[in-house]
């Protein structure tokens, strides 16, 4: 009954994070916003205050960022598609925060991934990409462009053509593991951003990503808060 | 406030029992059971004399009832015995709406006129049945759909603007009569029924008396759709449009179709036209109507109705199911003289779509949801139901488990409950990508040798060094484990000592042994460390996972 509704309405405000800006849309409807919600986090490396609808986004080498862009988002009432990313774990994916609810696979888009992609850009808000070798550069940026005319954000994973925005994760170190003991807990990694336009000045960001419960949290440098150290004190 | 239609409701008790039955050629005191998912879905009188009860599994009634014959669930097979049913009531009535296999809905105007009275033509209705299909049915009479339906499983005739009374004592559980209307949403109506009964309202009186703007706020628009039902008035308000001709769709079949095969495709293809036309206006369908014209002349008439508006598999389901009646009629008399040559779809009622499947509660989301479902439904179009996949979170601890891909559309019911707690779960974060076939991988020690399991689950040396299907090897930097898992040992134990065969299922024994590893930092490469979730199954090493 309202499961569906509670559960998204929950979801939003469990992390209390949400993008402070006046336009960012939630109901998903289409034209009555030009940006989608991101988690905090990532607008540092974005050009726009989220995911400006119309725009095509690369993702290279890093399936958890692609989980933190499309998680807010999909948690706040917006659709999303992946489309030929047959390994995707959507354990990780709901750890991530996306909604799997609101989350359609299609792991293997057949002889013509183009077509699939271009049926999904028509209804779906986030449309995520994998295999992209197989899709010629002409197809890609005619892709783009339907994106941009039905203003739904492109997310390919991989080299892309037609991209605005190329994220790439460098740097990744992992914390948790000993030898013998323990449990990955988080990856730090650096986020890099390059790209055309508005996006053409280089952005870096330092993430966890992920971090202990699976989404994408900010750096915090817990050395000097985190431990405790005994100080004097009068008396 | 309008009056609801009255309406005469035909119910053919245990209709998929009866039917298979009557298929099989058994006496009706043979007790039977029709089964789905390991679940009675409905049984006879002789077996509900013996404890048999609906959704009961199959060892508990073969237990209460040893005699049992077993039969699994077929809603075509339902369909298509049930059309000399609905051919004997429409030699009487015009205007006979089929609800499901099994319930007949019939305007009771024209007849109580004609017959003297809804009384007489109700008698005139089961005697017609007995005598032209030899099928006995229980009739009722009321004011809205959903009240008729409750009379005619109680064989009463309730009067003119008594619907309300009528429904107002029966148990509030009877809500879920509408879940036989609706399909789909039936689990909604479960829903609704558990949270009123925790509520404390136990009766349709007691719900009815809610104010109807209270309960659309507060629980939903299925409930909306239950509360009306439970007021006696019509499951939606009558504000049906009535559809523009231009909206029916016609095809020749050229060869005639003869064949249910063949038929079922021309019967995809149609219910795709008529909803990239409904879709077109915006509209869904609630009432559908099926016509053929044969090869002879012959003209075949049949209405479908639905509480629901019709997605496109719901109405290639139901004119599939209608040319499997016509064509494969048991009696000469009843099938059609030759193949059919023409078959049309008509919408005789249609409503704005997405009226009613919008959740109060999710307006906003609404159209955002219609707009997606369209499109996975074109990508199903272009590959097949299959290839577009909804993931449900589901209990158990392998990674393998924890999700199920159910095609979009279908139910989504998870593998394994989440909700006992799984121990020997590996904590969050989980992997990101879950290669379909594992990796194949070695484990190297320090001196170079692979690393291998002890009898105790331990490793036999340290990992030093690991190389991914045949590529260079990474050295470890960190490691964790062997975190064993050992499910289902006893399965064979059980067989081998019942001496029977172990119970062919995916609950298989396993026993495998996760190991968590960082490898170094390729040189050369900026991306840095990676972490790979490792398993040890069938005496080697896989990667099973990839942190990236």
């Amino acid at each position: 009954m309202s499961a569906m509704a509670s559960s998204a309405l929950g979801r939003s405000t469990v992390d209390g994070v949400s993008v402070g800006v006046p336009e960012v849309e939630a109901g998903g409807v289409p034209g009555a916003g030009r940006v989608l919600p991101t988690r905090a986090e990532l607008t540092a490396v974005l050009p726009w205050p989220g995911l400006r609808r119309g725009s095509t986004v690369a993702v290279h080498g890093s399936v958890s960022l692609l989980f933190a862009l499309l998680s807010e988002a999909t948690s706040n009432g917006s659709w999303g598609a992946a489309v030929g990313l047959p390994g995707m774990n959507l354990v990780a994916a709901a750890e991530a925060g996306i909604e799997l609810e609101r989350l359609a696979v299609v792991p293997r888009p057949g002889s013509d991934p183009a077509g699939v992609i271009a049926a999904l850009l028509d209804g779906v808000d986030l449309v995520a990409v994998g295999g992209t070798g197989q899709v010629p550069d002409a197809d890609a940026r005619r892709l783009s462009a339907r994106a941009r005319n039905r203003g739904s954000v492109l997310l390919p994973f991989g080299r892309w053509p037609g991209a605005e925005v190329q994220l790439r994760c460098t740097g990744a170190t992992w914390s948790g593991l000993g030898q013998g003991h323990g449990h990955l807990r988080e990856r730090s990694v650096t986020v890099h951003a390059r790209g055309r336009g508005a996006a053409s000045r280089p952005r870096t960001c330092a993430l966890l990503l992920p971090s202990r419960d699976g989404s994408v949290a900010a750096v915090v440098d817990e050395r000097p808060a985190g431990r405790a150290h005994l100080r004097p004190v009068a008396g | 406030m309008t009056m609801s239609a009255r309406r005469l409701v035909l119910w053919c008790p245990d209709w998929p029992v009866t039917a298979v039955v009557r298929l099989a050629e058994l006496g009706s005191l043979v007790p039977a059971a029709v089964f789905r998912a390991n679940r009675v879905v409905a049984c006879s009188t002789t077996a509900r004399e013996s404890g048999v009860r609906r959704g009961m599994r199959r060892r508990e009634a073969q237990g209460r009832c040893p005699e049992l014959v077993v039969f699994d669930d077929d809603p075509a097979r339902d369909a298509r015995l049930f059309e000399p049913v609905v051919a004997a009531v429409e030699e009487l009535v015009p205007g006979v709406e089929v609800v499901r296999p099994g319930l007949i809905a019939v305007p009771a105007r024209g007849p109580a006129r004609y017959f003297g009275g809804e009384e007489l033509a109700a008698e005139r209705l089961v005697d017609q049945v007995d005598a032209q299909a030899g099928v006995e049915c229980w009739i009722g009479a009321a004011d809205g759909l959903f009240a008729a339906i409750l009379a005619a499983r109680r064989a009463r005739h309730v009067p003119p603007g008594a619907s309300a009374e009528f429904l107002a004592p029966l148990p509030v559980e009877e809500v879920e009569q509408l879940g036989d209307l609706l399909g789909p949403k039936r689990s909604a109506q479960a829903e609704l029924v558990d949270l009123l009964r925790r509520l404390g309202i136990r009766a349709l009186g007691e719900f009815a008396a809610l104010g109807a703007s209270e309960v659309s706020t507060r629980f939903g628009s299925a409930a909306l759709l239950a509360h009306r039902a439970a007021r006696g008035l019509e499951e939606r308000p009558l504000e049906r449009r009535q559809p523009p001709p231009e909206l029916a769709v016609t095809e020749q079949l050229d060869p005639p179709v003869d064949r249910v095969d063949r038929a079922a495709f021309a019967a995809k293809v149609l219910a795709d036209d008529l909803h990239t036309k409904l879709d077109a206006r915006g509209l869904a369908c609630t009432r559908l109507g099926i016509s053929a014209r044969t090869e002879n002349g012959e003209e075949l008439h049949r209405v479908w109705r639905c509480a629901e508006p019709l997605t496109p598999a719901a109405t290639a389901d139901r004119v599939r199911w209608q040319l499997d009646g016509w064509l494969g009629g048991k009696a000469d008399r009843e099938r059609p003289t030759a193949g059919l040559s023409e078959l049309s779809l008509l919408p005789v009622e249609v409503i704005g779509s997405g009226g009613l499947q919008l959740d109060l509660l999710n307006a906003a989301t609404g159209e955002a949801a219609a707009r997606a479902a369209r499109a996975f439904a074109r990508v199903q179009g272009m590959l097949g139901p299959e290839a577009v996949l909804t993931g449900v979170l589901g209990g158990g601890r392998d990674l393998r488990d924890r999700v199920r891909l159910v095609p979009w559309g279908d139910e989504p019911a998870p593998a394994l409950p989440a909700e006992p707690p799984w121990p020997g779960r590996i904590p969050a974060p989980s992997p990101a990508v879950v290669p379909d076939e594992p990796w194949p991988a070695r484990v190297l020690d320090a001196a170079g040798d692979p690393v291998w399991l002890t009898e105790r689950e331990l490793l036999s040396g340290a990992p030093s060094r690991v190389e991914v299907a045949g590529g260079r090897s990474r050295a470890v930097v960190g490691w964790a484990g062997p975190w064993p898992i050992v499910e289902r040992w006893w399965v064979d134990l059980l067989a081998r000592g019942s001496g029977e065969t172990a119970p062919e299922s995916r609950a298989r024994p396993r026993a495998l042994t996760r190991l968590q590893v960082v490898l170094e930092a390729e040189t050369g490469s900026e991306d840095g460390e990676i972490a790979l979730l490792l398993i040890h199954e069938r005496g080697d090493w896989w990667v099973q996972g990839v942190y990236r």
